[in-house]
């Protein structure tokens, strides 16, 4: 398992995409520190940011790379090794790299500008997502054959949660406003990663004015930690779905 | 020592292995042959995993290989196309393949490394060879571990007259040494002092399965190639 994690590790790392997301991350994360004279609010607008670019970076790298590998697993394949050790090792090669980049691009800004218990949930959410994204990709790359195909599964999963999902929920609510829907708005919002690791963020930054309507429910359903528990645990769950599945997926398949 | 029976195999609509049934021992020296399409590659992915039947078993000395994947430390697989991460050198790829089947006291079968003079070309990059090197490469990396049994898939496809001799004298050498080896070709007139039986499929099927003996004494002929001729001819009519 290690030997191939550390093949895809530094096939990644040298890889000039990766180095340009990293740069990407850190000129932005520096600027809006240093535009904003309040730290505090440089972290939110960089939570924005963050909540855009790192999942539409890591699942389109993600997928692309997996389909550029097809020679590189075939040639495993025919190996004595185990297809899940593969698999495993590519999840892994990809999930390492991309957090690295993360934490060099945007963790370290935030610890140098606003280290305490937010800044720290902050970066613990940008490298949650950014394994999420990973999996959700490893899904859409193993389960579609069609390199064309499967990159835009790919953008439109990304689509889904980042715009589609926020529209389709406002809609519903506008549409059912005499129903209490609170319950149901607390559930439907573990169906999206992105929505979750945004309440987790606001729940510890105690903004409830820019909380948004399933924060408040949340903070109110659960309080502060306990909701903080409970959506590091959703996504934890978004992490290890996808990858079961693609997992069982790739066990069987053809090459 | 490999015991394949009933398996069957359909890609979509299309039926790549229908109810074959066939045993290899050790020692022999075995040609797969048939048109294209006839399931030959199918066959032998699904003997090295890299294809799952529909049904049907296959067992590598009594054990049966579905899921497992140790005994793959035993096969040396030369592919039609060897495909190879793209970004890497020669060094590369043959250090990686060292670092992944390291065994202990694993000791390194480098005749083809030297003979195909691969050892000048170490530092290029995979992308840059030619069809023909990269074939040097992936016969190379067949022969390195010592295995038990060798597949080669078209080895001789896109190599210069020059290396597909020395390839073929590694063949016999380690035929001789008691390894099975399988081999795919189109070019029959290659195969003649290598093999000791034939394998003949056709459309998913086996058509038959004969010592190469007694393939020559039933068609009176000693050319594989016009045996082969002679056998199709009898059984389209």
């Amino acid at each position: 398992m290690k030997k191939i994690f550390k093949y895809v590790l530094v096939d990644i790392v040298q890889n000039k995409i990766v180095l340009i997301y990293t740069l990407l991350l850190l000129v932005i994360s520096l600027s809006v520190f240093n535009l904003e004279n309040n730290a505090s609010k440089g972290l939110l607008s960089l939570l924005n940011i963050i909540l855009i670019i790192v999942p539409l970076i890591c699942i389109i790298f993600s997928t692309i790379y997996i389909y550029n590998s097809a020679e590189f697993i075939e040639l495993l394949v025919s190996q004595p090794l185990k297809r899940r050790t593969i698999w495993l090792s590519i999840f892994s090669g990809l999930s390492g790299s991309l957090c690295l980049a993360f934490f060099l691009g945007a963790g370290i800004p935030i610890l140098l500008y606003h280290a305490d218990p937010t800044g720290i949930i902050m970066i613990l959410m940008g490298l949650s997502l950014t394994v999420v994204f990973v999996s959700i990709a490893m899904m859409a790359a193993g389960l579609t054959r069609d390199k064309a195909k499967g990159i835009g599964v790919s953008i439109l999963l990304w689509l889904y949660f980042s715009l589609i999902f926020d529209a389709l929920l406002l809609f519903l609510l506008f549409q059912f406003q005499d129903y209490p829907l609170e319950k149901i708005m607390v559930f439907v919002s573990f169906f999206n990663p992105i929505d979750l690791s945004r309440i987790q963020i606001l729940l510890k930054m105690d903004i409830s004015a820019l909380m948004g309507y399933t924060g408040a429910i949340f903070r109110e359903f659960f309080g502060n930690t306990t909701g903080i528990a409970l959506s590091f645990a959703g996504l934890c769950a978004w992490i290890f779905f996808p990858l079961l599945t693609s997992l069982k997926k790739f066990k069987s398949k053809d090459l | 020592m490999i015991e394949i029976k009933n398996i069957r195999k359909k890609f979509g609509k299309l039926t790549a292995l229908d109810n074959v049934s066939v045993s290899f021992k050790r020692g022999e020296c075995i040609a797969l042959l048939g048109p294209n399409g006839s399931g030959k590659t199918t066959l032998i992915k699904s003997l090295l995993g890299m294809v799952v039947p529909d049904s049907g078993t296959i067992h590598f000395d009594h054990e049966l290989i579905t899921g497992k994947w140790r005994y793959r430390s035993r096969l040396g697989y030369m592919p039609q196309i060897g495909r190879y991460p793209e970004n890497m050198t020669i060094a590369q790829v043959l250090d990686m393949m060292k670092d992944i089947r390291k065994k202990e006291h694993q000791q390194y079968d480098e005749d083809l490394v030297k003979s195909f003079g691969l050892n000048n070309l170490m530092q290029k990059k995979m992308r840059t060879l030619s069809g023909g090197t990269t074939q040097k490469v992936s016969a190379s990396l067949a022969f390195l571990f010592k295995p038990d049994v060798l597949i080669l898939d078209e080895p001789t496809a896109g190599l210069d007259p020059l290396s597909s001799e020395l390839l073929k004298q590694k063949i016999i050498k380690e035929k001789q040494a008691g390894k099975l080896i399988l081999i795919t070709s189109h070019v029959l007139s290659e195969l003649d002092d290598l093999v000791t039986e034939v394998f003949y499929m056709q459309e998913g099927k086996l058509a038959f399965h004969k010592k190469l003996a007694v393939l020559r004494e039933e068609t009176g002929e000693h050319k594989l190639s016009k045996a082969i001729a002679k056998l199709m001819r009898v059984q389209e009519v």
